[in-house]
């Protein structure tokens, strides 16, 4: 074998903050030789992004490497001055990060831009510079290249704005790309487009990659070889196939089994919580709760809801699918009165809450039966107000408690159904972290005892870990207390796992319904195939541990 | 409340600039209510035999044309300074955040309109337009007042507007109107308590502005007249003989000016930090 | 092309929209003009002995015998054929006396404006790029207390520094030594038209009597143009596209210059306009410390003169700059940034 492209060595990184010296980087080691494509995936904190900067040599003012070696083609680069550094950085190792559209200079084109990176390490002339512009435009796939050498990223797509990143970082042939989430962010079919390309191009090219991501669904479909990382270590590395078919650590077997898949299950996103009840038995499937009929939503010359019609049965689980710009967000605040329609109808148990306008909806009695919980769960929560004080406002206003004894008893009741421990209650929301958070929201919206719960993607800001519990929470609820669901988000796995039935938005527009069994195995709707095929699938063998329970 | 307390204690130990400040604007307002009863001399009596003396022993400051002591001049000064910065403050404050409020919540074209508006006021020279003010409504000292609440009331709109403006969207308070709440208590329970801290800061930074503009009006012979002692008269008189080298007749009085902007300027950016809850841990 | 009609169309926009400002400013003056206490027709009267018959005269001849509204619109009407009246100290006409006086003014502010950027630029740059170091904390010292010097007092310390004990400066009073010959006035702006007749000896007059206003005015608006340029240095020093640029390897000159400083400049161009504006302002603070006969000082005369055509039209002419620099800013901005030519 011969020596490794990049070898990091026992490195360590620390940040000094207001808190004193906090270790990211706890002694890590890894190696990529020329070629090969490395996944490292761990969730937020986990320091799989510290590891790439650090590679790079970005780290911010604050964080400093303490320990440790990282060599690159045999080079010491670990604390080489910026001179060193120079000609190595998108001559030699690119990196490419999340947020696409802020990564690139707003006021400067595109092809500018790319020039700039060619001529900082070849000796080309402005016309030269922009041809071979033009050229790395069309190798990314871009149509028209040489009309959008003269864009300026704002008026690209987020997904095109990742595609002139990757024609940068790829310029002058690097021997190694490191893409930090490349995708987050963007739409499921966008990520598909993007990291086809990106593996093609470096394979084309014979470049190493290493991908980092959280999403180890991701990563397993892209990479060789993949280093699951948590607080500051890498606890595991191996190919994916290992990697799912025998995990060693206890994280990784957590970590693969949250990760949802087509074949997994609420239940079998957290083997190890032996501790839940056997789920209760599903509330009978009551008459009909909500009925929406040619509902119509336009803001200033725009559609964002067109037309759309469904119902849902007490006691059941509806699913709204769609990517960003679908209506699917603008749609669950119609339904919760919190934006007036243009048109259509909004039955509630057979009245028709939908003539009650927004503004005056806080008085009418069904505004107990509807609630809400959010996708930005911390951002949901007054910063003013206590966890018990938020909690305690829909009780006041909606189930007319007075500050008092019945108030403190229902607060805590239902922090206890939430799994929220008591002495959380008197924290303000920066002060928990971002599943307790999600718990106070859930608590929020279930403390007037509603019907209806609307669910703006409850797990999207989440961990997949966290995620797998507070998906399990949900379900719980529903099915004890007796909810309806109205559970939107961009996942269809999810949606799978949590309802019953399946609406597919796109672009305000209701392109598929059905059950979501039948749905998955045969759409008939082209999107919906699409969305699905988007959906990164890493389990060669289907035998993942944990389906079993 | 005792969380705050310590908050602003834990932040005021590392902060000794901000302790500084908040201990030196105490102390102006001390000066203002007590300041006429501590000075040595009366500050309008001329004593014409110790016309134009440089600081000494017996007057700190030195004295004027006219042999007042300058030092109990500056110090009585005090008084009349803030209050007409405090009022004028607390008139646009109390007009401007409820406007800004309202408009920053309701949205849609009357709130472009005033925004545009108050973008336009805001770059023009206000400075004129409070001349012009108190040149046409009289040159008393509650139209000195009148002008300067006038020309601050922009930034008070446009503050207030541009703060609930960025919480309209927010989670919580979408929440908030699912938990029941109307609008006005959203804009009552949620926002106001939210944007406070923020406009404390503001009326910290504008009380100083608001003094420097006040200590101009008089220094151009608008507004406050002699022999009243005010900081901008006080100057204004030691113009002329400054070419003379009467350094202390401009000097002292500038200085103080100077420590009082300073102060609410440092303390406005010390409750930053204080009312923030976010830093607290 | 496509930006220059961008640009062509928001300043057609722009232009439309602060004609209301305008207007504004118009009828604001007016209604000054009408609830100045006493009687205006007496003022314009030729003296305080004028009799009854005469004052009833020039309440007729100055149309304030009309109604309200009908006065507005002479009054508009007026102000549009360039007729601001008669100022009662000099006798000339407001017009020609704002003309013969705008120079000045505006040779103060453009040369202090000019002074007070090629200082704070920098200086914020300096303090950005090394956060938390000497020259950082320097910065923002200076900073801090320089928008609490209120031009007044800093403009006579300056004085009393640099005329009074060191006998650097001339005599602070006039735009030139009175022993110096004028150059032939050309564009009004001495240091040009002393440039324009090659006469050095002018210019360096010109040159000296300008330097401690000019500098007592900037040290009024270099705080907070420091302040401003430091933190958006600062903030876009820390934001995605640069690090993107660092991680391809683009040279340091190029980061610091192309990325970073033309991204910083986008908020300290749109505080232009207040700052500017608010030198309008000061400028009457400096003109009356510097003896400098510009616009505002004469405004100020003739207000404590109780001569109130001029104010008015001193208003006015501010307005009219205020508008164009906006515009100029606007364009600017335009320039700068190509995101706002879109929508």
């Amino acid at each position: 074998m011969t020596a490794p492209l990049l070898s990091i060595e026992d490195l360590r990184v620390g940040f000094s903050t207001r808190h004193g010296l906090v270790e990211a980087l706890r002694g890590i080691s890894l190696g990529l030789h020329v070629g090969e494509t490395l996944g490292i995936v761990g969730e937020s904190g986990s320091g799989k992004s510290v590891t790439a900067l650090a590679v790079m040599r970005l780290l911010d003012r604050a964080g400093r490497i303490s320990a440790g070696r990282i060599s690159f083609r045999g080079q010491d680069i670990t604390h080489a001055p910026r001179h060193v550094l120079q000609p190595l950085r998108g001559a030699a190792m690119s990196m490419i990060f999340q947020n696409p559209r802020a990564a690139l200079n707003p006021i400067r084109t595109v092809g500018l831009q790319i020039a700039d990176v060619l001529r900082a390490h070849e000796p080309l002339s402005a016309r030269e510079a922009r041809d071979r512009a033009g050229v790395l435009l069309e190798a990314v796939r871009i149509r028209d290249p040489l009309a959008r050498l003269d864009a300026y990223p704002h008026e690209l797509s987020g997904g095109m704005c990742q595609r002139v990143m990757i024609a940068m970082a790829i310029a002058c042939e690097p021997a190694l790309l490191i893409a930090d989430e490349p995708t987050t962010g963007l739409d499921a079919t966008t990520q598909k487009t993007v990291m086809d390309l990106l593996s093609e191009t470096t394979a084309r090219r014979g470049m190493a990659m290493v991908l980092i991501t959280h999403d180890l669904g991701l990563a397993a479909q892209y990479c060789g070889r993949i280093a699951v990382m948590q607080q500051g270590l890498v606890v595991e590395e191996a190919p994916p196939h290992k990697l799912f078919g025998a995990p060693r650590h206890a994280y990784t077997r957590r970590l693969v089994a949250a990760s949802p898949t087509r074949q997994s299950t609420i239940a079998s996103l957290l083997p190890e919580a032996s501790a839940a009840p056997p789920a209760a038995p599903a509330v009978p499937r009551g008459g009909r709760l909500l009925e929406v009929r040619g509902l119509v939503k336009r803001f200033a010359g725009t559609t964002a809801v067109d037309d759309v019609s469904f119902h849902l049965d007490a006691g059941e689980s509806l699913g709204l699918v769609g990517e960003s710009g679908s209506g699917k967000s603008t749609l669950s605040r119609l339904v919760c009165r919190l934006l007036d329609q243009t048109a259509g109808s909004i039955r509630f148990d057979g009245t028709d809450i939908g003539a009650v306008p927004a503004r005056g909806f806080h008085r009418n009695p069904h505004r107990r039966d509807i609630q809400l919980v959010f996708q930005d769960h911390g951002g949901s929560l007054n910063p003013r107000f206590t966890a018990f004080q938020s909690i305690a406002d829909p009780l006041k206003l909606l189930a007319g408690l007075g500050e008092g004894e019945a108030l403190q008893r229902r607060v805590g009741e239902c922090a206890e159904r939430v799994g929220l421990p008591a002495e959380l209650l008197g924290r303000f929301p920066h002060q928990l972290s971002g599943g307790q958070q999600a718990r106070v929201g859930i608590a929020r919206a279930i403390a007037a005892r509603p019907r209806l719960l609307v669910l703006d993607e409850p797990t999207a800001a989440l961990d997949v870990s966290v995620q797998a519990v507070i998906l399990a929470l949900l379900d719980r609820l529903r099915r004890e207390e007796g909810l309806s669901f109205l559970f939107v988000s961009h996942d269809l796995n999810l949606v799978r796992m949590m309802c019953q039935r399946i609406i597919v938005l796109q672009a305000g527009k209701v392109v598929e319904e059905g059950k979501s069994d039948a749905l998955f195995a045969a759409p008939r709707a082209a999107y919906t195939a699409e969305l699905l095929a988007a959906i990164p699938h890493f389990a060669p063998e289907p035998s993942v541990p944990g389906t079993a329970g | 409340m005792s969380a705050t307390l310590r908050h602003a204690g834990w932040v005021l130990r590392g902060n000794p600039v901000t302790l500084a400040a908040g201990l030196g604007a105490t102390l102006m307002v001390l000066l203002a209510v007590f300041g006429p009863a501590l000075v040595p001399y009366d500050p309008v009596a001329s004593n014409v035999p110790v016309a134009l003396r440089p600081p000494s022993a017996a007057h700190w400051f030195g004295t004027d044309q006219l042999g007042r002591d300058v030092f109990s001049r500056v110090l009585v000064a005090t008084r009349l300074d803030l209050l007409i910065a405090a009022s004028a403050v607390t008139l646009s404050f109390a007009a401007g955040a409820p406007i800004g409020a309202f408009c920053g919540y309701v949205g849609g074209r009357l709130d472009r309109w005033v925004g545009r508006l108050v973008e336009l006021l805001m770059a023009f020279p206000l400075f004129v337009l409070a001349m012009a003010m108190v040149a046409a409504f009289g040159n008393r000292v509650e139209n000195i007042v009148i002008a300067t609440a006038l020309i601050n009331l922009p930034f008070y709109i446009r503050f207030a507007r541009a703060e609930v403006n960025i919480r309209r969207n927010v989670g919580w308070v979408e929440a908030a109107r699912a938990s029941g709440n109307s609008h006005a208590q959203v804009v009552l329970r949620f926002l106001l308590p939210n944007v406070l801290p923020a406009m404390a800061v503001q009326i910290s930074l504008n009380l100083g502005w608001a003094i420097l503009n006040v200590a101009g009006l008089s220094f151009l012979g608008l507004g406050v007249r002699p022999p009243t002692p005010e900081w901008g008269i006080l100057v204004a008189e030691g113009a002329r003989f400054i070419t003379a080298g009467r350094w202390w007749l401009v000097t002292f009085p500038g200085l103080a000016l100077m420590l009082a902007v300073l102060c609410f300027n440092l303390l406005g950016d010390g409750l930053r930090d204080i009312l923030d809850p976010r830093l607290r841990t | 092309m496509r930006a220059f009609h961008g640009i062509a169309r928001r300043l057609g926009q722009r232009l439309l929209a602060s004609l209301p400002a305008l207007f504004g400013v118009v009828v604001f003056t007016f209604l000054l003009m009408r609830v100045l206490p006493g009687d205006p027709a007496a003022f314009f009267a030729s003296g305080p002995n004028a009799g009854p018959e005469e004052v009833e005269a020039l309440r007729r001849e100055m149309g304030l015998d009309q109604p309200i509204p009908v006065q507005l619109l002479h009054y508009l009407g007026d102000v549009a054929r360039g007729n601001l009246g008669r100022s009662l100290s000099t006798g000339q006409p407001v017009v020609d006396d704002l003309r013969r006086r705008m120079p000045a003014s505006l040779e103060l502010t453009f040369c202090a404006l000019a002074l007070a950027l090629s200082l704070a630029l920098p200086l914020g740059i300096l303090a950005a790029l090394r956060p938390n170091s000497l020259t950082d904390h320097a910065v923002r010292l200076l900073c801090t207390l320089g928008v609490c010097m209120p031009t007044f007092v800093s403009g006579l310390l300056l004085i009393y520094t640099f005329y009074t004990l060191l006998g650097w400066a001339p005599d602070p009073s006039g735009r030139i030594d009175v022993f110096v010959s004028q150059p032939p006035e050309v564009t009004g702006f001495l240091l040009v038209d002393a440039l324009l007749a090659g006469d050095a000896e002018a210019w360096l007059a010109a040159a000296s009597q300008l330097v401690l206003p000019a500098a007592t005015m900037a040290l009024f608006v270099l705080a907070p143009l420091a302040r401003m340029t430091r933190a958006s240095m600062l903030a876009v020093l820390t934001s995605d596209f640069i690090r993107t640029a660092d991680a391809l390897g683009l040279s340091r000159r190029q980061v610091v210059l192309v990325y970073a400083l033309r991204n910083a400049l986008l908020p300290v161009i749109t505080i232009m306009g207040i700052v500017f504006s608010t030198m309008l302002g000061a400028n009457v603070l400096v003109e009356k410390v510097f003896s400098w006969p510009g616009v505002a000082s004469y405004a100020l005369d003739a207000l404590l003169a109780s001569d109130y055509a001029p104010v008015q039209g001193f208003v006015l002419l501010m307005a009219m700059i205020f508008v164009m620099v906006n515009l100029a800013i606007d364009v600017l901005y335009g320039v700068a940034d190509p995101r706002v030519n879109v929508g």
